[in-house]
Order: structure tokens, then C-alpha cells, then sequence
């Protein structure tokens, strides 16, 4: 679960040609600043530095304003920029090492992107578009049509695809937009400010639809905006940069905790927490979890090795059973943990707003589980994590 | 010190001069072979054009026409139709024809190619937009002399330094309309997978094909104004009527000729605008 699923290590971009772009990127390694390498050499530095990763299943976004390399950096991870130093690590395949036809592969499986101005293809109706990616990737006419009008009726498009793009309303063209990346069923999914060209009631529609897709699809999205509430409300963890370098990273209660410069302090300002904090982005990651039919022994020692006071118990596709505590287990006499289990356990849903889970807390006697909407075991909140988080 | 210093004079003319006397020499067979091709073009052309009776193309017209636009655009061009062969250019007009459209397919056949390098090599970009920037501007009649030169008199060197007349504007909006194509739209065609051949067939040509059919319209227009100077160098058609009412100064003559010219070149500019718009994605 917790697998990195894309590996960015130490990777630089700068944008330029020929000689102008070596000697850019010579300045760079000698430590000049953006500005100084463009009046130097007419070559831009997109990304400066940048190491991290992304979890499989994860809603990463990357915040800035523009200008911040925000978007260079999301077209490294499709090659739509080609960086020019350090590595972009899929499933731990270095994708610069690909071939041409690899490459071409691997955005035709893996990877789909939608863009801010949604890119739609004006000569093609809505269904048209959407099969796009199935067309280049050689799927059968019949398939196509199959898999395009799915995605068409996940974003809620039924009916419209016979219209043209310039038909339809922006909310409706990057519902396209999105139905056109899901169509592959790509496991990664880049989104581009998607949601920046719309009007703001619209973006609250698609920024709930978004929630809910990624809840059912498990996917692995890496989402690019501008705007801080935006990129609070739906990140898991979240990438804030400035002039091309990430200043700060992490889970969004974080920021508010601990931030690190007068930059970030300033950026997030005027961000109403209590409104957009959800369970997801401040819960803890649970060390360990146990399978039921583990024997008690075994349970014990890991939960002591991990100076655990409650553990979890999950089944075999990690849906959370209940939990049990080391003084109970302790006390028993059972070779399984199965029949120790206590089940009755109130879990919470990982999208729902932290302030709701304030009720919770006080009937509470260990950390409250938090769940996703398969019911599986994402993390846990604490009652000083709580506190910490709404304050 | 007011004249031009007379040591400074220094002609280029014999540098083309020797140029196309080498090609002649030493490349007579290329020249001969593409004689073969054109005049065989166009015989068959003008056969096929020629069997079609008069009145169909008036129906044609019209039908295509009233498809496009409406029934009034459909009566005022079959009636400019009608007009020339009233006119008594009936035969000189589908000559005329033949030479145009035997340029513009010659000339959608190597510019549209052309274009399409342009728009992805820098290079080739560097070198042809002076090129075609002196190909625009130089006096039409130039293109005459080698025409000649290679190819003889008639219709062949006719076609030829129509074509060469005519070219430019299709490589110029081509390339023009493949390099305009949005950016984010390229991304996203890269970003599903596609290769370079999908690139091009399923993004780049479709979402410039309307500038590219503004290109084939305005070489058409350009083929239509120098078939008329290339009478000069012996190709029939409407062209020779005005070239023939010129030397005998009969102006009537020359303006019922020159209408038919115009008139002809309505039509086709018509047909082609409609066919663009309906290629533009008018949904």
C-alpha cells in the first residue's frame, strides 16, 4: 500500500538550447540563481531540485503560483519535458532509460494526462475524444467504443457524445478532458490545473467529483494548482514551490503546524482549515497492521516492538476487522488473535471533515481507525493529533 | 562622382544562364520525362472534361452550389457559367481549367509535403521563408523564360511556371497551420502515446486543415492570375484571348475575355470557400 509508486530523485530541468543549455545548466550546478542563468544564457530553469515521492494511491498535489516550475515538473513525470538531470522512477523503472517505442508504451498504459485548457481535439466529437487514447494504443473499434462511453458515464457525459467540443460548456469540456485520461485506465493520473480555467461553483462540482472517483478507482494522481484552498481540499500530502524548488512537503496539517519559511506562512495565510482539513490529510500511517489468524505470540512481539498500545487487525484484502489492545491480549490464554478481537470498533471515513470527528473522540478510548470506502485501513487520529490539527 | 562607378557593375544573368544551359545539357532526360508526365495528365484531363456535356456542369454547379450556400448563390454561379460559354470560351475555359488544376494538384502534391517539414525542421524553415518570400515578389513573367527554357513552348511549360507561381502560398499556410496547432493539444496527443505518423495523420493535419485549405484556395486564385501570362508562352485558353485581343487592340474583345477569366475564378474561389467552411468544423 505504501509503496512508492513514483520516485523523483534529484532532478533538474532547464529549458534552453544547444550551448546556451549546457552552460545554463553548468551555472546551476555552481549554485546561480534562476535569474542570473537567464541573463547569462537565455536558458530558463524549470525545476531546480527535486527529490521525492509519490505513494501508490495517493492524491499528491503540487501548489505554487505561476511561473513556479509547478507545471515543468508534473511533464517530467510523462516526458513531456525531458529533464536534464537526476532520475523519474515508475514502479521503480527509471523512465528516462526508456526507448522511443517503450516510452510510447508506457504513456499508452500507465500514465494519462488533462490538461488546464483541457486540449481537446475540436475535428472530433466528445466520444471521439475520449477514445483517443484507445485509438493510438490499437484497441479494437468494438473496445473502443466499450471502454469510451464507461469513462463518458463515469464523469457523467451520457447523451453528449455526438456533440463537438465547442458545444459544450468548460465544466463539460473538462469533464471530456478527464473522461479522455480515464478511458486507458491508467494507473497514474496527471492532472494540470485542471480545474483553474473554470468558474468557482463549477470547480467545487468537479473538485467533489474528483473526491469521490478517486475513492472507488485507486488511482495514483499527482494534481497541479494554484490555489492553496484547493490544493488543501484535495490533497493527501502536498508539494508547495517556489522560483522551481519545493520548499515545503507534506501532509497538509503540516503546513499549518510547522511551516517552514515566512514564504509558506504567507502563502497559506488566508486558508480556512476547520472548513477543508479532512480525516486523510492529517491521519497517521499505522507502523504495522496484523492479518486475522496471526497467533497471539507473534502479535504481541510486533506490537512491543513498535511500543504499540492498540493494534489493528485487517483481513486478507486489508479491510479492516477491529482492533485489540496489548494489556487484553496479554492477559489471554488463545494461541489464534482471532477470537480477541474487539469489533465493534467506530471507524471513519477518510473523506469526511475532521470537525466531525470531534463527537467521536470523547466516547473513544484508543486512536480511531481510518478507513477509505472499501473499508480498508488507511491510518489512524489521535486525540493530540486532533487537537494539534484544528488549532 | 554622381554616376555609379562603372567597375562596381557586375551582372549575375550569365551565372542563370549557365545554369539552365547545364541542366539542359546534362539533365535533358529528367526534363523530358516530366514533359511525359504532365502532357499525359493532362490529355487525359482535358478528354475527360471535354466528354462531359456542357449543360451537367451547369446542373452541377448549381446543385453544389445551392449545398453550400443557398439557391440564390446557385443561380448567380451557374449563371456565370452559362455566361462564359455565351461568350463563345466554352472550349478555351475547360482548357484553362485543365491547367489549373493539373498545378494545384502538382502543387498540393510537393507543397503540402513541403509545409509539413517546414513547420517540424528549423532549418528548413530558416532557408525556405526567404525563398518563398522571393518567389512571392518576383515578377510573374520571370518564371517564363525557364519554363521555356526546360520545357519548350505549350502547355507543359505552362503548367510548370504556374505551378512554380502558385506554390507558395499552400507551403507558407501549410506550415503555418501545422505550427499554430495549440500546444496543449500536441501535449495531450503525446502524453495518450501516440507516435509521430498518429502525430501527424490524427492531430496536426486535421486541426490545420483549414488553413491549409485557405492555402489550396489561394493557389488556385494565384494559378488562375498567371494561366493568363503563361499564354504568353503559347498555352491556349482564355489567356490567349486576352493575349490575341491585346495585339490586334480590340479592347471589347479583351474585356469579354477578361470577364471570363473573372468569372471562372469566382466560381472556383466560391466552390473551394465552401468546401473550407465545411472542413473547418462548422458544427
Amino acid at each position: 500500500m505504501n509503496n512508492p509508486k513514483i520516485q523523483i530523485k534529484d532532478l533538474e530541468l532547464v529549458f534552453g538550447k544547444g550551448k546556451k543549455l549546457k552552460k545554463g545548466i553548468e551555472l546551476l550546478h555552481d549554485g546561480a540563481s534562476n535569474q542570473e542563468i537567464r541573463e547569462k544564457t537565455t536558458a530558463a530553469v524549470g525545476v531546480r531540485k527535486a527529490d521525492f515521492s509519490v505513494k501508490e494511491g495517493e492524491m499528491f498535489v503540487i501548489v505554487g503560483l505561476s511561473g513556479s516550475g509547478k507545471s515543468s515538473l508534473i511533464r517530467c513525470m510523462n516526458l513531456l519535458n525531458m529533464p536534464t538531470h537526476g532520475s523519474v522512477e515508475i514502479d521503480g523503472e527509471n523512465i528516462l532509460d526508456y526507448n522511443k517505442a517503450e516510452l510510447i508504451k508506457f504513456r499508452q498504459e500507465k500514465i494519462s494526462m488533462v490538461f488546464q485548457h483541457f486540449g481537446l481535439l475540436s475535428h472530433r466529437t466528445v466520444l471521439e475524444n475520449v477514445e483517443y487514447g484507445l485509438e493510438v494504443s490499437g484497441f479494437s473499434e468494438k473496445d473502443r467504443d466499450e471502454n469510451a462511453r464507461k469513462a463518458i458515464d463515469i464523469v457523467g457525459l451520457e447523451g453528449w457524445e455526438d456533440y463537438y467540443p465547442d458545444q459544450l460548456s468548460g465544466g463539460m469540456k473538462q469533464r471530456v478532458g478527464l473522461a479522455r485520461a480515464l478511458a486507458n485506465d491508467p494507473e497514474i493520473l496527471l492532472m494540470d490545473e485542471p480545474y483553474s480555467a473554470l468558474d468557482p461553483l463549477i470547480r467545487r462540482e468537479m473538485q467533489e467529483e474528483l473526491l469521490n472517483l478517486e475513492e472507488y478507482m485507486d488511482k495514483t494522481i499527482v494534481f497541479i494548482t494554484h490555489d492553496m484552498n484547493e490544493a488543501f481540499k484535495m490533497g493527501d500530502r502536498i508539494a508547495l514551490m517556489k522560483d522551481g524548488v519545493i520548499v515545503q512537503l507534506g501532509k497538509p496539517n503540516e503546513f499549518f503546524e510547522n511551516p517552514a519559511s515566512d514564504y509558506v506562512e504567507d502563502f497559506i495565510a488566508d486558508v480556512d482549515k476547520t472548513q477543508i482539513l479532512k480525516a486523510k490529510q492529517v491521519m497517521n500511517d499505522v507502523p504495522v497492521v496484523f492479518k486475522k489468524g496471526m497467533t497471539r505470540k507473534k502479535v504481541i512481539k510486533q506490537m512491543e516492538k513498535h511500543e504499540l498500545y492498540t493494534g489493528y487487525i485487517v483481513d486478507d484484502d486489508n479491510k479492516f476487522i477491529g482492533s485489540v489492545t496489548i494489556d487484553f491480549i496479554k492477559s489471554a490464554r488463545h494461541k489464534k488473535i482471532d477470537d480477541l478481537i474487539k469489533t465493534d470498533v467506530q471507524s471513519f471515513y477518510r473523506q469526511r471533515y475532521l470537525k466531525e470527528i470531534i463527537p467521536l473522540m470523547d466516547e473513544c478510548e484508543f486512536d480511531i481507525p481510518i478507513v477509505d470506502s472499501k473499508n480498508r485501513l488507511r491510518g489512524t487520529i489521535d486525540k493530540d493529533l486532533l487537537i494539534s490539527s484544528l488549532n | 562622382m554622381l554616376n555609379f562607378p562603372e567597375f562596381l557593375e557586375f551582372s549575375v544573368s550569365p551565372i542563370f544562364d549557365y545554369a539552365v544551359d547545364w541542366l539542359l545539357r546534362n539533365f535533358s532526360f529528367i526534363f523530358d520525362f516530366i514533359t511525359l508526365v504532365i502532357a499525359t495528365m493532362f490529355n487525359t484531363l482535358e478528354i475527360a472534361l471535354n466528354f462531359v456535356p456542357w449543360w451537367v456542369y451547369i446542373i452541377g454547379l448549381f446543385y453544389v452550389a445551392y449545398k453550400q450556400y443557398n439557391i440564390k448563390t446557385g443561380f448567380m454561379l451557374s449563371g456565370l457559367l452559362l455566361l462564359i460559354g455565351v461568350f463563345g470560351f466554352w472550349e478555351m475555359m475547360i482548357y484553362t481549367l485543365v491547367i489549373v488544376i493539373i498545378s494545384v494538384i502538382v502543387s498540393i502534391l510537393i507543397g503540402l509535403p513541403v509545409g509539413i517539414m517546414m513547420a517540424k525542421s528549423d532549418k528548413l524553415e530558416a532557408i525556405l521563408k526567404p525563398v518563398l518570400d522571393m518567389m512571392q515578389t518576383m515578377p510573374s513573367f520571370v518564371y517564363l523564360i525557364p519554363a521555356i527554357m526546360l520545357f519548350g513552348l505549350g502547355k507543359v511549360p505552362a503548367v510548370f511556371a504556374t505551378t512554380i507561381y502558385a506554390i507558395p502560398p499552400l507551403i507558407r499556410l501549410t506550415y503555418l497551420g501545422i505550427s499554430n496547432v495549440d500546444e496543449e493539444v500536441i501535449e495531450a496527443g503525446q502524453s495518450f502515446g501516440s507516435n509521430p505518423r498518429q502525430m501527424l495523420f490524427k492531430i496536426e493535419l486535421p486541426q490545420a486543415l483549414s488553413t491549409i485549405m485557405t492555402g489550396i484556395n489561394q493557389t488556385t486564385m494565384m494559378a488562375m492570375a498567371m494561366v493568363v501570362i503563361s499564354s504568353m508562352i503559347g498555352a491556349e485558353g482564355l489567356g490567349k484571348e486576352v493575349l490575341t485581343a491585346i495585339d490586334r487592340l480590340k479592347v471589347g474583345d479583351g474585356f469579354q475575355a477578361g470577364f471570363a477569366v473573372v468569372f471562372l475564378a469566382i466560381i472556383l474561389d466560391r466552390i473551394l470557400q465552401g468546401s473550407t467552411k465545411k472542413v473547418g468544423g462548422e458544427h
